[in-house]
């Protein structure tokens, strides 16, 4: 009966960490590389519209996900957005 | 005979058996692969890298046989011929064992890709069973191999230290690279315990070419110092299966959900993702 009950398997927890683990590993640069990299990316899309910075994911993937192929690595940006219309774009051009 | 057969056959395959992190079935899976693909008529030369620390002897049952090994091959104490020992219970099956007193520093890869060139004349098969690790030891093992075979088990560690050695593998150009899944226990699968055949492959993304169940008569059949392959138990099945991909014939995946109960598929169903 427990089992209805239990949030997530241990196994769905151990699936989740070896992704966020692996990410890491995979990339070749460090985790503080990746946050300034994140904190850039924010300042140039929040200058457009409304995002949920915090909550901003990077991941760089190097391998191909079906194939098992080596394919280029890629960039991947997940930004929430809280507000896409920013009526005034004063911030560079509000001479 | 043998001579005709070695003019026949094709170019040899030169396999490493390697993961990364110890105590995940290396040794066993080089030990059941190279007397599975003897027990099929292949040449086959089982090289154990793991300098000072040898174990494939001792699965093999050959320890008692051993005179030189692959130190001494290199150093030119002896000939290649004289440190192989054949496998009486198999026709085609030589072991080339390690050294026990020595470290991993004795062998160069340069070194190791001389032997095994000189092995490629006789065998159809020659298999190294790496060392746990990436230094050294790693580098000797696969310098002088054209496959991988990279054996994890479900488990967190295991897996994302077969990435990093399958990253390895991929940056020293190794174009075939595949997956053995060895200890799955598929009770823990079924209650969520333990993450699923799909999930390593999804997560490690490289070809799969056998599944091992967590099966006890592994280590009886070590015990006994006789490689379980072609028995009639479920690792010595899902090992005999892995010979057969490796020669390159499609097999299909044993079921190893036998004997769930309906309700058991039906409840499964909850502990999805």
């Amino acid at each position: 009966m427990r089992h209805f009950f239990r949030r997530r398997s241990s196994r769905q927890v151990a699936k989740d960490r070896l992704k966020i683990l692996l990410i890491s590993d995979r990339v070749n640069c460090s985790p503080e590389m990746m946050e300034l990299i994140k904190n850039d990316i924010a300042r140039v899309i929040s200058k457009y519209m409304k995002i949920d910075s915090d909550n901003i994911e990077i991941l760089i993937n190097t391998r191909g996900n079906k194939s098992g192929r080596t394919v280029k690595p890629s960039l991947y940006a997940n930004i929430p957005i809280v507000d896409v219309s920013v009526p005034e774009l004063h911030t560079e051009s509000g001479k | 005979m043998e001579n005709q057969f070695s003019q026949e056959r094709k170019g040899s395959e030169v396999i490493v058996v390697t993961s990364g992190k110890g105590g995940v079935g290396k040794t066993t899976t080089s030990a059941n692969v190279g007397t599975g693909l003897a027990k099929l008529g292949r040449k086959v030369c089982l090289i154990d890298t793991d300098i000072g620390l040898r174990n494939l002897d001792v699965v093999m049952g050959l320890e008692n046989r051993i005179v030189y090994n692959l130190v001494d091959v290199v150093e030119g104490s002896c000939r290649i011929k004289q440190a192989l020992i054949r496998d009486k219970r198999h026709p085609g099956l030589y072991l080339m064992p390690s050294a026990q007193t020595r470290d991993k520093s004795a062998v160069t890869p340069g070194q190791m890709v001389k032997v095994i060139e000189h092995l490629k004349e006789q065998f159809d098969y020659i298999i190294l069973d790496c060392p746990a690790g990436i230094e050294q030891g790693f580098q000797n093992a696969i310098a002088g191999a054209n496959r991988a075979l990279v054996v994890t088990t479900p488990e967190v560690s295991a897996i994302r230290d077969a990435d990093r050695i399958i990253g390895l593998l991929e940056a020293n150009g190794f174009k075939q690279i595949d997956l053995v899944i060895n200890r799955l226990r598929m009770d823990m699968v079924r209650r969520g315990d333990m993450m699923s055949a799909q999930d390593v492959v999804d997560i490690l993304a490289i070809p799969l070419i056998g599944i091992v169940p967590d099966d006890e008569n592994v280590v009886i059949a070590t015990n006994q110092g006789e490689p379980l392959v072609g028995s009639d138990s479920p690792a010595g099945q899902a090992y005999s299966n892995i010979v057969h991909r490796v020669e390159g014939k499609e097999v299909p995946y044993l079921n190893l959900d036998r004997g769930i109960s309906f309700w058991t598929r039906v409840t499964g169903i909850f502990h999805k993702a």
